[in-house]
């Protein structure tokens, strides 16, 4: 399995994605600049989480003209499988590769815990290495993780069984307590119709090196080797 | 030429900072204050349009950038004096 991480000015999160696929995972793993105009072939792309363009006008929202997002979105058309992480999420919102939005957290702050979700669909690349009803313990770390949609597109995300994380207590109850920010009806992570590409504001890339008692996030990328 | 653009949320969307704007005023003796919307202010100073080119690349520019069209809306004015 091929991967490539995307690097945008301002991306953070990409050394710790690369550390895990490439280190931990042993996956052939390679940087992608967001200037490049071509894509090589891979079998993941990871759209890593930060502040890409210093989260300026909207989080995401310059990124998406980065010149890579041409070839990134054909790939995606073309079935590629595509997972965007915390901002990488905010920029497939923005590009409209995946519905909805995501804004300032209800608390107005920015909030940086590990919480637990529950995982809402096992039939997905992305998930299929758990079970539906399990429950993850992700850590999260953002101001603008309140993910909101009109009432039609939620009834398609339900309809087409497109919600993958939602945001729950530790025994994978999911209510307005253990919402952290104010998204709709908890949703943690979506994916596409074609459920090929994945948006998440949790970071399974932070808990996923074995040098840490947990290592949840694991389960999202061994999904994704199980589906090459 | 001036463009002044306004991007606010649409009416429906929770304005979670409005709100707290709307409290503080009220706590700071404001009564009368029954609510309050934050958006954006934009100015873009262009050149070389006429007024009609401008108002479609102005509107263009809002629809691809500077306004998210799920839950903002925008205006604007274009001030050829500036």
């Amino acid at each position: 399995m091929k991967c490539g991480i995307v690097v945008f000015p301002g991306s953070n999160c990409d050394r710790d994605s690369y550390h895990v696929l490439k280190e931990i995972l042993g996956l052939d793993t390679e940087w992608i600049w967001h200037k490049e105009d071509s894509l090589n072939k891979f079998d993941l792309v990871v759209l890593p989480g930060g502040f890409s363009y210093g989260d300026y006008l909207r989080p995401g929202a310059i990124a998406k003209f980065s010149p890579i997002m041409q070839s990134i979105i054909k790939y995606a058309e073309d079935g590629g499988k595509l997972l965007g992480i915390c901002n990488g999420f905010q920029i497939l919102l923005e590009c409209g590769l995946l519905p909805g939005v995501l804004m300032r957290n209800i608390s107005h702050s920015f909030i940086c815990d590990t919480v637990p979700v529950r995982l809402e669909n096992d039939q997905t690349p992305f998930t299929s290495n758990s079970s539906k009803g399990s429950v993850l313990e992700l850590p999260i770390a953002h101001a603008d993780g309140r993910y909101f949609a009109d009432e039609n597109t939620l009834k398609e995300l339900e309809d087409n069984d497109q919600i993958v994380l939602r945001y729950c207590d530790s025994s994978g109850v999911v209510s307005d307590e253990n919402n952290p920010n104010g998204s709709l009806t908890n949703i943690a992570g979506i994916v596409n119709k074609a459920k090929t590409v994945c948006g998440m504001m949790p970071h399974p890339e932070r808990q996923a090196d074995p040098l840490w008692p947990n290592v949840d996030g694991q389960i999202i990328f061994r999904s994704l080797i199980q589906s090459c | 030429m001036l463009a002044k653009i306004h991007v606010t949320l649409k009416d429906g969307v929770l304005d979670t900072q409005g709100k707290a704007v709307h409290h503080a005023l009220n706590d700071l003796g404001y009564q009368e204050v029954k609510g309050v919307n934050l958006g954006k202010y934009v100015e873009v100073q262009l050149d070389g349009l006429s007024q009609a080119e401008a108002e479609d690349r102005v509107r263009e520019m809002c629809q691809k950038l500077l306004a998210n069209p799920v839950i903002e809306s925008y205006r604007f004015t274009l001030d050829s004096q500036e």
